[in-house]
């Protein structure tokens, strides 16, 4: 998801019976489904893991930006960059709502930028698929913002009471994300030329697998999976999320006349879901290590983009440090 | 490089009255851009009319662990509440 | 002009076209500009910050195009204007086509026409032609928002840092020749102004010079001396920068014609 494979520090659940007072009563707390609040005493873990959680999550808001803001110079109607215009600000925005809840834990913005730039810190693996056609924008709006939405419903209920309170408002703005990229794919698909519908199918091709993956490997007998549930930052498995994206999704690409690209796609009534293909893990891995088609292009242009905004972020912070001065200076004469 | 930018808390009042509220946090050098950056990041789909902006830290806030002295004995003033008195329904609407 | 006068459209309306497509013009490729900003802006909240520019530039190009295409009574739609003409056709200032350079420049082109244009939307909000009265009386507040924005950033930037106030001053230098076309009349301009559907450009040069003077001054920033105003922009003869962003701004429509978008 836009947070995949997050480490927890944990070796094994402990038990409530194993845990100091303190911890327990944390514990407690949140098996109550009541929010832990900046101010409250947390776990070492807890805290860490929710900072590299939400941090993570930020950066693929903001890194997110990037692949989409690839098209806004090109988009073919005024009304779609309007539209693209629109829903790339609200990515920025979902990173500046994360960063301040991130920041409640007690790590600067600077500071998770600064991970962020020197590669210690990961932004999701979708981002680093590059957008070639206008198609590849609606694709992203429909399975990439599909796929997040999926993550993020559950998140507005997680223990932690600044992270849940800002994805309830990303998911109130979401709403449209998904919607307009799949009504583009409608303008292509359904009235547009076979040229268009072409377009479209090839830029399923190469989105369908990557946003299965967004999901993150099978947990499995993971740890930090366990953890992180049991403090509430996570509610349901990777696979259950996905098996979920894959149900609802389906049915709407055979409403597009497009074929998803797995050919072991197929209906289980037995289990009222859809079966589909082995994913290919090592790209996954491999793309999340630093080799996929963009990862290098995307984190120079956010390096580049900091780095030469430093210029403009001290002069202002200059200019308001003299007005601050002149003012303390004017209330020094007056009294 | 030099300090960070400040955080600043943003409270914004909606169009149908009420009170500001809480909406989020932002970074800004000074009060006056504190206050174009909210209009920009905190007010893109017409949420408000006012817009407040204070500096994180120059906010007090009460402290967790007084979570029992400072709110528990309230739960006990029961007859602050209306339901607290039996009015006769021969007295009619009160 | 781009297209020959039509034997059925008068003389008043082939001069409404043409302003309304000026007007129109300078905030597509103003909104052009300003959006691939988008993702690459120097602190998160100027990102978010300069795409609400960029919106409301896309939204009053989609206004103004409307007009103009319904003034001119072709069929043409505001897309067809905006994705079908070649760079001739297009009517912008030459300062909003001028690169973007580094984030100095780009505030600086902004501020130089936000003092130009909330004036400019002002005195047409009581326009004689109704229709771009009402648009214009929108846009002003949208302007107002910019000029405000764009006015504190000059200021802050000239008297912040000493690199971000020779940067500001590099900017201005190289984007003060372009700012003369703005208030430099041409027929189209007169024709308009004699019926009262347009300001007078004499006025609206003076209201721009004190904004502009008074600013530079607070942001510590030298007016530089008034040399030739470089011009052409209003009739068609464009800098070399407009044909690549239309290239690009263009490419699909032209590479999938007859499409649906």
């Amino acid at each position: 998801m836009y947070a995949q494979q997050i480490k927890t520090g944990a070796r094994r659940l402990k038990s409530l019976a194993e845990m100091e007072p303190q911890e327990r009563a944390f514990q407690e707390h949140v098996d109550a489904g009541s929010k832990i609040e900046p101010k409250d005493w947390m776990p070492d873990g807890y805290r860490k893991t929710l900072i590299r959680q939400i941090s993570q999550h930020a950066h693929s808001e903001i890194v997110g930006q990037l692949p989409e803001a690839n098209w806004i110079s090109r988009a073919p109607t005024l009304e779609r960059k309007a539209i693209l215009l629109a829903k790339v600000q609200d990515e920025a925005g979902h990173g500046l709502y994360l960063y301040c809840a991130a920041e409640t834990l007690g790590i600067s913005r600077d500071q998770m930028l600064e991970q962020l730039h020197n590669g210690q810190a990961k932004y999701s693996s979708i981002f680093n698929y590059p957008t070639l056609t206008w198609a590849d924008v609606g694709m992203i709006g429909w399975l990439v913002d599909g796929a997040a939405i999926m993550n993020q419903v559950p998140l507005q209920r997680c223990s932690y009471g600044p992270y849940s309170r800002a994805m309830v408002r990303v998911c109130k703005e979401e709403s449209f994300h998904q919607r307009q990229g799949y009504d583009s794919l409608i303008k292509l698909c359904r009235h547009g030329t076979a040229a268009q519908k072409e377009m479209a199918q090839d830029a399923l091709n190469r989105w369908w697998w990557p946003a299965l993956m967004m999901f993150g490997p099978p947990d499995g007998e993971s740890v930090h999976s366990a953890q992180s549930m049991a403090w509430k930052i996570k509610q349901n498995t990777n696979d259950e999320l996905r098996q979920k994206f894959v149900d609802q999704t389906v049915p709407q690409a055979d409403y597009l006349g497009l074929e998803v690209p797995d050919p072991d796609l197929r209906w289980n009534d037995a289990r009222g879901s859809y079966d589909f293909g082995e994913i290919d893990w090592e790209e996954f891995h491999r793309v999340l290590g630093g080799d996929g088609p963009c990862n290098r292009q995307r984190l120079e242009d956010r390096v580049r983009a900091w780095e030469d905004g430093a210029w403009f972020r001290d002069g202002l912070m200059a200019h308001a440090n003299k007005k601050a001065d002149q003012k303390s200076l004017g209330r020094a004469d007056a009294a | 490089m030099m300090s960070e930018w400040p955080l600043w808390e943003i409270f914004i009042r909606g169009q149908h009255g009420g009170s500001h509220r809480h909406v989020g946090s932002l970074h800004a050098p000074d009060a006056e851009k504190a206050i174009l950056n909210a209009r920009d990041v905190y007010t893109r789909r017409n949420e408000g009319v006012s817009i407040w902006a204070v500096r994180a830290g120059d906010i007090t806030a009460s402290a967790p662990g007084d979570k029992g002295p400072l709110f528990e004995p309230s739960n006990s003033k029961v007859y602050r509440h209306p339901t607290f008195f039996d009015i006769p329904d021969d007295v009619g609407a009160m | 002009m781009d297209a020959p006068p039509h034997a059925n459209r008068t003389h008043s309306n082939d001069a409404l076209f043409a302003y309304t497509l000026r007007l129109g013009d300078n905030c597509l490729v103003l909104a052009q500009r300003l959006s691939a900003w988008v993702g690459h802006a120097p602190a998160l909240e100027e990102d978010i910050a300069v795409a609400n520019v960029a919106l409301d530039m896309v939204g009053q190009a989609q206004l103004w195009l409307a007009l103009a295409a319904d003034l001119e009574g072709q069929g043409r739609n505001a897309d067809d204007l905006a994705y079908g003409r070649d760079a001739g056709a297009f009517r912008n200032l030459l300062l909003v086509e001028q690169p973007n350079g580094d984030y100095a420049k780009t505030l600086m082109r902004q501020f130089l026409f936000d003092a130009w244009h909330h004036p400019m939307l002002v005195a047409l909000a009581a326009s004689s032609e109704t229709r771009i009265a009402e648009i214009a009386a929108k846009a002003a507040k949208e302007a107002a928002y910019h000029l405000t924005r764009s006015r504190d950033l000059v200021v802050s930037l000239g008297d912040g840092t000493g690199e971000s106030h020779d940067r500001m001053q590099a900017a201005l230098a190289t984007l003060w020749p372009y700012t003369g076309e703005m208030v430099l009349a041409d027929p189209v301009d007169e024709a308009l102004a004699v019926t009262g559907a347009a300001p007078d450009l004499a006025t609206l040069a003076a209201i721009w010079s004190d904004a502009v003077g008074a600013t530079l001054t607070e942001a510590t920033l030298v007016r530089p001396a008034d040399g030739y105003a470089q011009r052409g922009g209003k009739q068609g003869v464009h800098s070399e920068h407009l044909g690549y962003m239309l290239a690009e701004m263009q490419f699909v429509q032209r590479a999938y014609p007859g499409g649906t978008w």
